[in-house]
């Protein structure tokens, strides 16, 4: 809007009501302006900050004043990281945890999405309401009697414990999600191969599954988020053979002198895989995000 | 690719409708629907209603998990509830909570909902808010530990950064150790808790603002209604189910909170920032008094499905 066409238009309907409404309109363009500005700044400048520390000597970090850019020339705790086996691993053991964790999801909430979807049965209420409930129960709750039964089944400080607790967290938020996706799509889809004789593994398989990929993209992009960033079940049911990243990071704040520069090196090299997943597929995923929460 | 599927596959008779052979296919879908959700309902049995069962049983027995040699194992009635009622750190870890999750909730709503309008405004243009809105996600996406750590840093006592920018605009703040300190800690607990967790909230209410009719608003506009009216009386209306569905899956999920708190105090200073997640935890595997964790972890649990009953109603409405 240019000054000559926003003048023009002020002489040929020149109502005070319009007139308050167009400046008013002027006013709340330019606090929007300002108010992203600084809500992206409120987001973004510790996460610039933890960034830029990584770069910075231990010494450069704690200095007073903080010193903004000066000597980001020290790459060593990436270095290290890549030469320090601990720190290696619980990256092998995030990644084989957290894809494992994404898979099992996928598979156990494409099935149920689609019984709770497409099928009419007896108890379909009582499950639907069920599998909303559970994911109001407090993990704090369930890590009790966990260290009790992993004990019990030799599951403690392995992957299966932890894997298994993992799909506890993910899987009724994932059901919900698929069950909402499956019901955008038209049945008519579905009964017409039915009226052939497909079955209903052969209709989910061939006929929903291959137009449902956002869905499960979505599905994929939050189970794999929440595994790779839990920390409750992994502080509490692993101690040495597997060590997931968050565990092994905040093994960095629990020392007396603390490693500062390793430990922000550490998170953002920890945080490039769900941030790489979510920029990759940002659209689908938030797409079905708010399917499972926000309907219609 | 389907239609060459469905024609390779030999001819089915069609089926005949009678009433025999409707049941007789509505046992077959019964079936089936059980059979996929098979995993989901071993998953929920196995590794959530009986280890619930067991957390509740536990509350109700003299010890668990460690082997106390020459003394059997009994039910003590309420006993476990009774202790945990006379301890005044239980009581006051309940206040707390509250206050911790209230305030979260409260804030969440406040950021979310604030941010989305700024996004949903017409000033950006598509690239530009896509690209805010990313930005504004940010925090979301990291995990919890990391969190701590930055914001452990940034508050640091003598050297932080947070210090450094208030004084330097003038307030007084050198010094002052934010997370250290009994009348600090908890409203700096809250600020961390909020900013890594309001972005859940905004992306609900940016779908939820999405559905608002355009046209609506401007016609409201020209009728010369301002901002604020056409936010309470177009908007609002709208988003108040999602809003409402969204705050109370937010309170359980925050009444719950346990890393956040166990990361950036432990529960101190002096019990200040102590939370029911944080007191079960140090009973349980600190104190090692399991069978006063599981009552205190019984009772969040209780709080949560009371909670979700209300969560689940209010979801009902949306989809109504």
């Amino acid at each position: 809007m240019t000054t000559t066409t926003a003048e023009a238009s002020k002489r040929v309907e020149a109502t005070p009501a319009a007139r308050r409404a167009r400046r008013s309109n002027r006013v709340v363009k330019f606090w929007t302006a300002l108010g992203l500005l600084v809500s992206a700044a409120f987001a973004v400048l510790p996460l610039l900050w933890m960034f830029l520390s990584s770069l910075k000597p231990n010494t450069e970090i704690l200095k007073n004043p903080p010193s903004l850019f000066t000597s980001l020339s020290s790459f060593s705790a990436y270095k290290h990281l890549f030469n320090d086996p601990s720190q290696l691993d619980a990256f092998r053991d995030s990644y084989i945890i957290a894809i494992t964790v994404t898979l099992l999801t996928i598979i156990i909430a494409v099935c149920a999405g689609f019984a709770l979807s497409r099928c009419d049965f007896p108890g379909k209420p009582v499950v639907t309401t069920v599998v909303i409930g559970v994911q109001s129960v407090p993990p704090i709750s369930l890590v009790i009697p966990y260290l009790g039964l992993m004990t019990t089944l030799g599951l403690y400080d392995s992957y299966t414990g932890l894997i298994l607790t993992h799909i506890v967290l993910t899987f009724p938020y994932a059901i919900v999600m698929m069950t909402a996706y499956f019901d955008t799509l038209p049945r008519t889809l579905d009964e017409a191969a039915r009226m052939d004789g497909a079955s209903s593994l052969r209709i989910l398989w061939q006929i929903l599954l291959p137009i449902s990929l956002p869905g499960v993209v979505s599905v994929g992009v939050y189970t794999f988020m929440l595994s790779w960033n839990e920390f409750l079940f992994a502080l509490m049911l692993t101690k040495q053979n597997v060590r997931t990243v968050p565990i092994r990071i905040s093994l960095f704040i629990g020392q007396n002198a603390v490693d500062w520069q390793g430990m922000f090196a550490m998170s953002i090299i920890g945080s490039v895989p769900v941030l790489l997943l979510f920029l990759a597929f940002q659209r689908y995923f938030l797409g079905g995000l708010t399917a499972g929460s926000v309907k219609g | 690719m389907t239609q060459a599927t469905v024609q390779s596959r030999p001819a089915v008779p069609p089926q005949v409708t009678t009433v025999v052979g409707k049941r007789r296919r509505s046992l077959r879908q019964t079936l089936t629907a059980y059979l996929f959700l098979s995993p989901s309902l071993l998953i929920m049995i196995g590794l959530m209603f009986i280890p619930i069962g067991t957390v509740i049983y536990y509350s109700f027995i003299n010890y668990a998990i460690v082997d106390r040699p020459g003394r059997p194992q009994h039910l003590v009635g309420l006993f476990n509830y009774r202790q945990l009622f006379q301890d005044p750190n239980f009581l006051s870890s309940v206040w707390h909570t509250l206050t911790f999750a209230i305030a979260s909730v409260a804030f969440h709503l406040l950021l979310g909902l604030g941010f989305a309008l700024l996004l949903n405004s017409e000033v950006l243009g598509r690239v530009a808010k896509g690209m805010f809105r990313t930005l504004i996600i940010l925090p979301w996406l990291f995990t919890i530990t990391i969190v701590v750590a930055l914001w452990r840093y940034l508050l640091l006592d003598p050297n932080g950064v947070v210090n450094f920018l208030l004084h330097s605009v003038g307030l007084p703040t050198q010094g002052l150790a934010w997370l250290g300190q009994t009348n600090t800690a908890m409203a700096t607990v809250i600020f961390v808790n909020v900013w890594a967790g309001y972005p859940f909230f905004m992306i609900s209410m940016l779908a939820g603002l999405q559905g608002v009719s355009g046209e609506l608003g401007e016609a409201s506009q020209i009728d010369g209604a301002n901002t604020l009216q056409r936010f309470w009386n177009v908007t609002w209306p709208h988003l108040r189910p999602i809003a409402v569905s969204m705050c109370i899956l937010d309170l359980i999920w925050n009444l719950q909170n346990f890393a956040t708190i166990f990361l950036l105090t432990g529960g101190g200073p002096v019990n200040s920032t102590n939370v029911l997640a944080n007191y079960t935890y140090t009973t349980a595997f600190f104190n090692q008094d399991y069978t006063a964790a599981a009552g205190s972890a019984v009772i969040i649990l209780a709080i949560s499905l009371v909670l979700a009953v209300f969560y689940a109603r209010s979801r009902r409405a949306l989809d109504r």
